[in-house]
């Protein structure tokens, strides 16, 4: 039962499964081909846990820990798809969907859009909350890239990979609460920013809040795999 | 058997869930031999019926007219599915909602009018100030949300709901598909 | 500085003071000073001076009753006076060793006697800009103490003897605390002073900030002894401008003194403090966001573990306690743990501070021994309801807290009891309502806060917060129906479940405890379209569509 032992093993979902030290629940419950919904987090990137839809359930404690930063412990027992969870993930989609004005139809992630198929995977097909349709705004000042508010979810995945993988930190949130934002450099126009035009951030972007201006409606797969080969191959050299 | 009584109604959409509707092509002649069209912008009937079973609606509620309908057709439906992305969520006609109707009405009516540019106040109904999804209105029982739903999702959930199937919608679509 | 030398100090301040026949004690807090406490003791120096009596006039910090300020305490016959004028000042000067004024003396017996003042004992009896003043009432001979007579270890084990928990709300064994920090490798650690009070209502650690700075300094200073630390940081509000300048003036006379600094006693210890301003975020109380906002970031929370006391300040171990936390420290390091553990409750040990306010006849600081029921706080201390209007209940814990009905007012405080009934210690707010509050708009003042208060960074808060305070505004406007409620009980199961920090786990706390207490108030706003307090304005229904 030793901290110290380099090999864990745990049970999730009712699967024996073993881990190395510090690894998180995350990473083993995708080794072991048991999916845990995530929004927020993204192989290749730190981990922030502020989605909590990868919030799991551990045997003895009554307190939902998030997979991606909560690390495997000897005998932990998860269960990562309880009632009680998938309830928690649907009303979580809910006040996401409800958050900002997310029209999937006329979308240019439409089909390609993490939020969307995590709301069907979760079995959502309605929000019973009401609509807060916040008048937000498009900032289309940059020669390729577009950022639509509307369609932001606040993952902060390209605060972080500006931040972490490209250097620039041109991304970051401005406010508090409800008028959260992510602004880019001190609150200006992305055109005129100090951008370095790689397009990470659209790369990483699990909505259409980021979008390519090349692309038109429905016509925008992203491509986030490259982050841990980059960092794989940062480390090796 | 009787045949069960379909109606389905059409509020503030594009029509484009009827179109898709009409996609089961052949398959339509055997969900007749399920149901029976009694109100529709398909059918002539003007007067919705005091007793129908399955309602389909398609589009948001936008307007006075709208809401008045909804509660009606709820009060004489006994399973009222919402039909489509507009119906369920709002959709495109509820993207006026963070600027609103004036702004809205201003810019179809005065500003891109090229003659006579006035705000029309008779025949057409009034404007909500916001657009909303009906199960804000009236209590709904089957969601079925898309952009259009497919013809195979229709086929599927009115099979499904006619003959007391289980239905799992997810399965079937999702928004804006 | 040693011992001896510090005896010195303390006793030539005591024979100064004993040359005058009579000091008068004006406090100078806030409450006083916006009545025109500033004014009052001009005049009562230069009544003083003209009578030819030997009257010292000190400012102090707060006294505790608020709401009979002006506050004039004589000593040495230990007389009170309220509601103080200037023009007063005269007048009671000539009383000096003659009849007192009868007509400006405070009734506060029962007020007064129902207390114990530990965190407190300075308050009303220093000028908090004089180090020397402090050092007279034994200030800064547990921090000698501990440096020359006892090793770390001995001190956080008295800590963990006093049974000493956390007093910014959670509750978490200080002792313990210490010890995981004092455990905790690496050579640089940190050591930290919550002050970062947001609690609408709660003004507990500014008042120990304002009245006695030092004692918190000290209690720091201890604690940096204690784990290993060299250097601490107060983060304070900048909404608070006294106390940081108060504590600006605390730190250098401590460091003039070499209480501060380096070798401190001639030991190898060195430790200094340097003091951080807050924006007024609700969340840098959360000890992540406050670690975050000290190392110049947005003031958000981290997910813990990893814990400050591993992985804190610029990822070194780092000891985070609040203000009163470490305002109780020097009285324990002086008297023993167990004379701390002697007083209060089974599994809450010590003294609390509360800040009573609201419909509440003595509003102010008042410090209890942990256990005292909250009738006796709020009857005998507090001095009831006022107005002929009768108590309906007491919310302690904030905006994370919950409402208290009058059913339960027998409840003994402490930290255990008050979470069973669905509230919480918190900090020490404690918000008195009466027959004219309605709890339904309580839960939506409270719930108001934590929406303007979340920071956006965990979904469940930023939005679901928004999405309560929504249905809360509709039941309050009579247009609510009971499937809002239903989605509303649902809404805070999940915000209380899934959010990240404690800001949003407790923000459903108002709701349920009014929606468990007072379930009838929401169905009379939601059903019959009334408020049973008539706070609410509910219109009759309209047939209006747009």
């Amino acid at each position: 039962m030793s901290d110290n032992v380099e090999v864990k093993t745990l049970v999730i979902d009712g699967h024996e499964v073993s881990a190395r030290r510090g690894q998180t629940i995350l990473e083993v419950a995708r080794e072991n081909n048991i999916d845990i919904p995530t929004l927020c987090h993204l192989d290749g990137l730190s981990d922030v846990g502020a989605c909590r839809m990868c919030l799991v359930e551990i045997a003895g404690s009554n307190k939902l820990l998030p997979s991606c930063v909560a690390t495997v412990s000897e005998g932990m027992q998860v269960s990562t798809s309880s009632e009680r969870l998938q309830k928690h993930r649907r009303t979580i989609l809910e006040l996401l969907f409800a958050e900002r004005n997310h029209v999937c139809s006329v979308c240019v992630a439409n089909g390609h859009c993490e939020l969307q198929s995590l709301g069907q995977s979760q079995g959502l097909t309605h929000v019973r909350l009401p609509y807060c349709n916040p008048e937000l705004t498009v900032d289309a000042s940059h020669e390729r890239f577009t950022l639509d508010h509307n369609r932001c979810i606040l993952c902060t995945r390209c605060v972080r990979v500006c931040a972490e993988v490209e250097g620039a930190h041109v991304w970051d949130v401005m406010g508090r609460g409800i008028k959260s934002m992510i602004i880019s450099d001190l609150h200006e126009d992305w055109g005129s920013s100090s951008c370095t035009r790689c397009g990470k951030c659209v790369q990483v972007c699990p909505t259409g809040a980021l979008f390519d201006k090349s692309k038109v409606g429905a016509e925008h797969p992203k491509y986030p795999d490259f982050l841990p080969y980059l960092n794989l191959m940062r480390e090796a050299r | 058997m009787s045949k069960l009584k379909l109606a389905t109604v059409w509020l503030d959409g594009c029509s484009g869930c009827h179109m898709s509707f009409l996609d089961m092509d052949e398959r339509l002649l055997a969900l007749a031999e399920l149901v029976d069209v009694v109100y529709s912008p398909l059918v002539d009937a003007k007067k919705y019926p005091d007793q129908v079973d399955i309602a389909l609606v398609e589009g948001a509620v936008a307007s006075v007219d709208d809401e008045k309908k909804i509660r009606k057709i709820r009060a004489h439906t006994k399973l009222l599915v919402a039909m489509g992305d507009c119906a369920v969520t709002g959709n495109v006609p509820s993207m006026r909602n963070p600027i609103g109707p004036e702004a809205i009405l201003n810019r179809a009516y005065v500003e891109n009018a090229s003659a006579q540019p006035q705000i029309p106040c008779v025949v057409v109904p009034r404007l909500l100030q916001v657009v909303r999804p009906i199960h804000e209105f009236v209590k709904v029982d089957v969601f079925l949300p898309g952009c259009p739903p497919s013809a195979d999702t229709f086929h599927t959930a009115l099979t499904a709901l006619a003959t007391g199937a289980p239905l799992d919608v997810s399965a079937l679509t999702r928004f804006g598909a | 500085m040693n011992l001896d030398e510090l005896e010195l100090i303390a006793r030539s301040v005591r024979q100064e003071n004993a040359a005058y026949d009579y000091e008068l004690n004006v406090c100078m807090d806030l409450a006083c000073a916006s009545q025109g406490a500033e004014m009052l003791r001009e005049a009562l120096i230069s009544a003083g001076d003209a009578s030819g009596k030997k009257v010292l006039v000190r400012r102090t910090g707060c006294m505790g009753p608020c709401s009979s300020g002006p506050l004039v305490r004589v000593d040495p016959d230990d007389t009170l006076y309220g509601h103080v004028h200037a023009d007063q000042a005269e007048k009671i000067v000539a009383s000096l060793g003659n009849e007192t004024v009868a007509e400006l003396q405070c009734d506060l017996n029962e007020h007064f006697d129902k207390q114990v003042r530990v965190v407190l004992e300075n308050a009303g009896h220093i000028d908090p800009e004089k180090i020397d003043d402090y050092i007279a009432r034994d200030g800064y001979k547990a921090l000698l103490t501990a440096l020359m007579e006892m090793t770390p270890s001995g001190v956080v084990h008295r800590i963990t003897e006093s049974g000493l928990r956390g007093r910014g709300g959670g509750g978490y064994p200080t002792g313990l605390k210490w010890g995981t920090v004092a455990k905790a490798g690496g050579d640089v650690k940190y050591i930290v002073c919550n002050g970062d009070e947001g609690d609408p209502g709660a003004f507990m650690d500014r008042s120990v900030m304002e009245g006695d700075p030092h004692r918190v300094i000290e209690g720091m200073a201890i604690a940096g002894y204690a784990v290993g630390a060299s250097k601490g940081f107060i983060y304070v509000r900048a909404e608070y401008p006294v106390a940081v300048a108060r504590l600006t003036t605390a730190l250098r006379e401590a460091r003039r003194r070499c209480l501060l600094g380096s070798n401190l006693c001639g030991t190898t210890f060195n430790f200094d403090v340097e003091i951080r301003l807050g924006a007024g975020a609700f969340v840098c109380g959360e000890e992540t966001a406050l670690i975050a906002s000290i190392e110049g970031k947005r003031g958000t929370p981290k997910p813990r573990p990893p814990y400050p006391a591993v992985s804190g300040l610029w990822g070194r171990p780092t000891l985070i306690n609040n203000v009163e936390t470490f305002a109780n420290i020097a009285p324990i390091v002086r008297n023993g743990g167990k004379w701390f553990a002697n007083m209060g409750s089974e599994r809450s040990k010590g003294t609390k501070v509360f800040a009573l306010t609201g419909k509440i006849k003595n509003t102010g600081l008042v410090e209890v021994p942990m256990g005292i029921k909250l009738r006796e706080i709020i009857e005998v201390i507090g001095g009831s309801v006022p107005g002929g209007h009768t108590f309906k209940a007491v919310q302690t814990g904030g905006p994370s807290g919950g409402c208290i009905p009058a059913e339960m007012l027998d409840l003994g405080v402490s930290y255990d009891a008050l979470l069973k009934v669905g509230s919480i210690m918190g900090s020490g707010g404690m918000i008195v309502m009466d027959d004219t509050s309605c709890m339904v708009n309580v839960a939506r003042f409270f719930m108001e806060f934590c929406m303007t208060e979340s920071c956006g960074k965990c979904i469940p808060c930023r939005a679901g917060t928004g999405q309560m305070y929504k249905i809360l505004t509709r039941i309050c406007e009579g247009r609510a129906s009971m499937d809002d409620l239903e989605l509303l009980e649902e809404l805070c199961g999940t915000v209380k479940e899934t959010s990240l920090c404690g800001l949003g786990m407790t923000a459903p706390n108002p709701v349920l405890s009014t929606l468990k207490y007072f379930r009838n108030e929401y169905i009379e706003h939601i059903v019959h379209k009334r408020c049973p307090a008539g706070v609410c304005n509910i219109q009759a229904p309209v047939e209006v569509l747009a």
